[in-house]
């Protein structure tokens, strides 16, 4: 039940998707999200459908698993889908009561559905290869520069390094304690709202008691090992670029050519398309 | 009252990378009043096949009956058999919650749904079992509590329930010795009345050697041996294999022998191994007497 939800979902393998550099593989993400915003028609997408499949096979992490991350925006999905079908004008194709789907709408939705798809199953994926500790990692490297402005990099990104670490814990002492509860004769399945409720004191006092005590344990065993912030810190694993860096770097490169090419000649491309379909 | 399981299989995180097979056909009876240990390394499986007992955890195949109730079967209520079992979970101070030791007590006990007075009565008789004064307790706020006390009003809690099964995973684990005698003193009262089963999960040998009627071992989640701590505990090396000890006075023994010494058994308790050692000595000093006499 609990255990379902799933946040920063790393699946381990050691194949060269997962060995690219963080930094680099945010950048790269940031790229293509980028690109789908660039990119106006279907061969666009045909072109990064194709790129991302690529990369989802070099790193073996079985597709289900990513479309396992669909199932968060799916009412999002729908939504956006509806709209787009209906409240575009246009030319119109079919007549529902007061409804109209047109042309435009139709195609408005398919594609605003499949920009959403690609965005979500894209960053998925960059969570699903990277371990979460490299991820903050990265974001802290590519957050330096702007220290100078005063954004607290290190801190940041320590923050959200315990935060990502500390979901499992939590999910898991939620779970030990509703089972105690359970086995006490609580019923968090069965009564009206107000009741289960009021069933989730005995849920939520523990688990912050238990946060509490988590977060003061912490901060001693950082005390403790003299930690203090940022300043002049060096990292047991630190980040270095190397070939595998260089060729996830062409692959965007020639990706982000390809798309920018496609929407150039995206006229010159359609008709020559059409006129080998002819042929 | 008593328990069956049959063929149970779990398997933890299936379909996710970190797949793994918990319990593998588990099969086992347990008979009422019955008293049995359960041990086995970190790992094998025992907190999970206790989890099966009361509906925690819903088996991948296989199935479970307490008393005549199925507890997957169609139309079964495991929120009803849960109310039958008491179970004690591992360090489970966490499961306090109320402003008062009286109040937390009471939890299992409303649950039930039963009047004030009844709880009432629970409490009390509860807190005098786990030996927690009630003048002096029962408004206190759990969280006051020293660890011994907060384990006893635990404990307290789920006595309260008068449950048909009491299940224990590690129930002195953590504690001060002191505190330690007083929740196997409590333990051993609960057999003497041999109105409950008890299934005791420890890494303690000697507690199980003592107290379980029948010991079962589990090994990578399955069912290893199953006996009288007797004829468990005789197995030494294979225990020794698994990862697990024996009890002081049989793993004395076990030194004795793999020194050279050519005593034989494996007690359980310290008279019995001061027997063997006794009826050892006499008869090594006969043989070396009759040698002396032949020479």
């Amino acid at each position: 039940m609990i255990r379902d939800i799933t946040i920063g979902q790393y699946y381990p393998g050691d194949t060269p998707v997962h060995r690219v550099d963080p930094r680099l593989k945010i950048v790269i993400t940031l790229v293509f999200i980028v690109m789908l915003f660039v990119t106006r028609d279907f061969l666009g997408y045909a072109v990064a459908v194709a790129a991302l499949g690529g990369v989802t096979a070099a790193s073996r992490v079985p597709p289900a698993f990513i479309l396992r991350g669909l199932k968060a925006i799916f009412l999002i999905l729908l939504f956006t889908f509806l709209l787009n079908m209906f409240m575009t004008t246009g030319t119109p194709l079919v007549k529902l009561g007061f409804l109209t789907v047109t042309r435009e709408g139709l195609y408005g939705a398919v594609f605003m559905g499949l920009r959403l798809v690609l965005l979500i199953v894209g960053s998925s994926l960059l969570t699903l290869t990277t371990k979460p500790i490299k991820l903050t990692d990265g974001i802290e490297s590519l957050l330096k520069p702007l220290r100078a402005f005063g954004v607290p990099a290190h801190e940041l990104a320590m923050m959200m390094t315990i935060a990502l670490r500390f979901i499992p814990t939590l999910l898991e002492e939620t779970d030990k304690i509703m089972k105690a509860q359970m086995a006490r004769g609580a019923d968090f399945e069965t009564g009206s709202i107000l009741r289960r409720a009021k069933n989730l004191v005995p849920i939520l006092v523990p688990l912050f008691i238990s946060a509490f005590r988590i977060a003061q344990d912490l901060a001693m065993a950082m005390e403790a090992r003299c930690y203090r912030g940022g300043e002049g810190r060096t990292k047991l694993h630190a980040l270095k670029m190397g070939r595998v860096d260089a060729v996830a770097m062409a692959f965007t490169a020639l990706f982000v050519a390809l798309l920018i090419l496609e929407r150039v000649y995206a006229g010159a491309i359609r008709a020559a398309l059409i006129s080998l379909f002819l042929v | 009252m008593s328990i069956t399981v049959k063929d149970l299989v779990y398997i933890y995180g299936e379909g996710t990378p970190y797949e793994t097979l918990a319990l593998d056909r588990v099969s086992l009876e347990i008979a009422d009043g019955e008293f049995v240990g359960l041990i086995g390394h970190t790992g094998s499986g025992k907190s999970t096949l206790v989890q099966h007992l009361n509906g925690l955890l819903k088996p991948k195949s296989g199935r479970v009956f307490v008393g005549d109730a199925e507890l997957w079967a169609k139309g079964a209520k495991p929120v009803e058999i849960r109310k039958k079992i008491g179970f004690l979970f591992q360090y489970p101070e966490y499961q306090l919650f109320e402003e008062s030791v009286y109040k937390d007590i009471a939890f299992g006990p409303a649950n039930l749904g039963l009047s004030k007075e009844e709880t009432d009565e629970r409490v009390r008789e509860s807190m005098a079992v786990v030996g927690l004064d009630f003048d002096a307790f029962a408004q206190r706020s759990p969280f006051d509590l020293s660890g011994g006390q907060k384990r006893k009003a635990v404990i307290a809690g789920v006595i309260a329930m008068r449950p048909e099964v009491l299940i224990l995973d590690e129930p002195t684990a953590g504690l001060d010795p002191r505190s330690q005698r007083d929740v196997l003193e409590m333990l051993e009262r609960i057999k003497a009345d041999r109105r409950v089963i008890v299934i005791l999960i420890s890494h303690n040998m000697d507690d199980i050697a003592r107290m379980a009627d029948r010991v079962i071992v589990l090994e990578k989640g399955r069912v290893a041996l199953s006996g009288s701590p007797a004829e468990v505990f005789a197995h030494e090396e294979f225990l020794h294999s698994i990862g697990l000890g024996l009890p002081p006075v049989t793993e004395l023994m076990r030194s004795l022998r793999l020194g050279g010494v050519d005593v034989e058994g494996s007690p359980l308790d310290v008279d019995e191994a001061e027997e063997l050692l006794d009826r050892y000595l006499r008869e090594s000093g006969a043989r070396r007497g009759d040698r002396g006499k032949l020479i």
